[in-house]
Parts: C-alpha cells; structure tokens; sequence
C-alpha cells in the first residue's frame, strides 16, 4: 500500500514537473491520473518492488555517483584504444560470478556492467548465478573480475528486497 | 559575469561530449568485428550523451527545462544498456560469434563459403526456433 502511495506521488512530482502549468485544471487532472495510475500499477503488478523500489533509492544515491567515476575512467581507456593506431583490443566472451540475488540488484549489476564503455553484459543465468560478459580489453576484463562493482552493488541491494 | 563561466563550463561539457560521439564513431569504423563495434558505440551513447546533456544543462541555467533534461539523462542512462544488451543478445542467438569477422571483405569471403556449404545437405540442430 505504502508503496502504492509512492508511485503516485512519484508520478504526481513527474507530471508536475513536466507540465509546468500550474491552473487548477492541469493540476486536478495529474493528480487523477496519477492515482488511476498507481492502482492500475497495484492491479497489474508493475508497482511492486521490481517496479517501483522505492526504498532503494538513498543506496542508490551513494552508488550512482561511484558508477560515474567508472564511466568515466573506462571511456577514457576506450577512447585510447580506439584512437591507438595499433588498436590493441583483445574481445573477449567470459563468465563473472554474480553475487546479488535480487531482480533489482542483478539488473542494476547487469545495465551497469553494460554502462561502462568497454563492457557489455550478453546473457544472464540465475540459477548458476553468472553473468556472461563480453569485454573489450584484458584490462576490462579484469576490471570486471575484481568484482568491486559486485560488491558495492550487493552493499546497495541491501538483501531484504 | 555567471553567464560567461556558464558558457564557457558549458562549452567544455559539449565539446567533450561531441569528442566522445566522435571517437565512437572513428571506434565504430575502426573495429573489426559486431561485438567491438557495440563497446566503440557505447562511448557515444552514455558517455557523449551525458557530457552533452550535462553541458546543456549547465549553459541553459536552472529552469523547468533543467528538469526535462535530468529526466531525460536519467532515461538514457537506465534504457540506454536495455538496448546495448539487447543487441549484443540477439547477435549472439542469430549466431553470430565474438571475434566472427565483420568488415566488407571478410563478410564477402564468409558468404561464398556458406553459398558453397548449401550445396551440402543442412546440418542437424538447425532451426530449433
């Protein structure tokens, strides 16, 4: 229920936002639909805690800026290797351990490996609990098996979702 | 005086930004082969497109559309590998290989050889589709 609440006040601030109309009309209108959203969001299932998880949103804010650090950095060494006249690439498919358990984790594991330029996330197993990734260089592979990435991100799933 | 260094902090971020989309495309030439190509664009289509929204976002000053553009960055970069992943999955069902050659000249060589393998009767475990 509680988090039915937050999708609608979460969409509420989005429609807000958005319009940047403020008459009562435009209002009152977001405002309904926002409600009719959130139920029909309780109803089908999009509002549960794959949908909407909410209360991973404060971890996420310690996280997120990490992973820009990340990006960074990686682009950098992408952008290199591309410009290296010798293109030293070395592509490689491999299979990394995947410590969160979570949807929300292993989904947030997956798209960030994918984020960082010179790592591309290409299957999922969740029953073995790996994750096939394709890297660029030996140097993305490695970062990727470091597992620092798995550790911060098992830190922001927090385990109880 | 503000909106100088906001044009200037602004101008870095989008030349920056337009310096990644332009090494990922040099990356996306220069690579040999699909699975290289998706890291080359994948400077372009995180990197260079939040260096240049950032940019924008600085240049503009705070407004609703500062807003819009957060939306918009927070999109990419949550839909942006949906798509990568999706692209390099499908490659890898259609069969292709990581490392499978990918310029003109070795595609070219690549389908003379399976015009001359359909000579041959198919090969089991096709189509399981």
């Amino acid at each position: 229920m509680l988090r039915t609440v937050s999708l609608a006040l979460f969409l509420f601030a989005f429609w807000l936002l958005l319009s940047g109309h403020y008459t009562l009309w435009l209002v009152g209108a977001g405002a309904i639909v926002s409600v009719v959203l959130a139920l029909a969001g309780r109803a089908l299932g999009f509002a549960d805690g794959e949908g909407h998880p909410v209360e991973r949103l404060p971890a996420g804010f310690g996280y997120w800026p990490w992973l820009a650090l990340e990006i960074i950095r990686s682009s950098l060494q992408v952008a290199r290797v591309v410009i290296d006249p010798r293109l030293p690439i070395a592509p490689r498919l491999f299979e990394v351990k995947c410590g969160p358990k979570t949807a929300v984790g292993i989904a947030t594991y997956a798209n960030s490996i994918t984020l960082t330029p010179g790592t591309v996330t290409v299957g999922i197993d969740r029953e073995r609990g790996v994750l096939s990734v394709h890297a660029l260089t030996a140097d993305g592979r490695k970062g990727v098996e470091e597992g620092e990435m798995d550790r911060r991100i098992q830190a922001f799933e927090g385990r109880s979702a | 005086m503000i909106e100088i260094a906001r044009d200037i902090v602004g101008g870095l971020f989008l030349a920056a930004g337009a310096a990644f989309f332009l090494i990922g495309a040099i990356g996306m030439h220069r690579m040999p082969e699909l699975f290289s190509r998706i890291h080359a664009a994948s400077l372009a289509d995180t990197t260079g497109v939040g260096l240049i929204l950032i940019g924008l976002m600085i240049h503009g000053g705070f407004s609703l559309v500062t807003v819009k553009l957060v939306f918009l960055l927070m999109f990419m970069l949550f839909m942006g590998p949906v798509a990568t992943h999706a692209l390099a999955a499908a490659a890898l069902q259609a069969g292709l290989k990581p490392g499978s050659p990918t310029t003109r000249k070795q595609v070219a060589a690549r389908a003379t050889r399976k015009v001359a393998a359909h000579a041959a009767p198919p090969r089991k475990g096709r189509g399981k589709a």
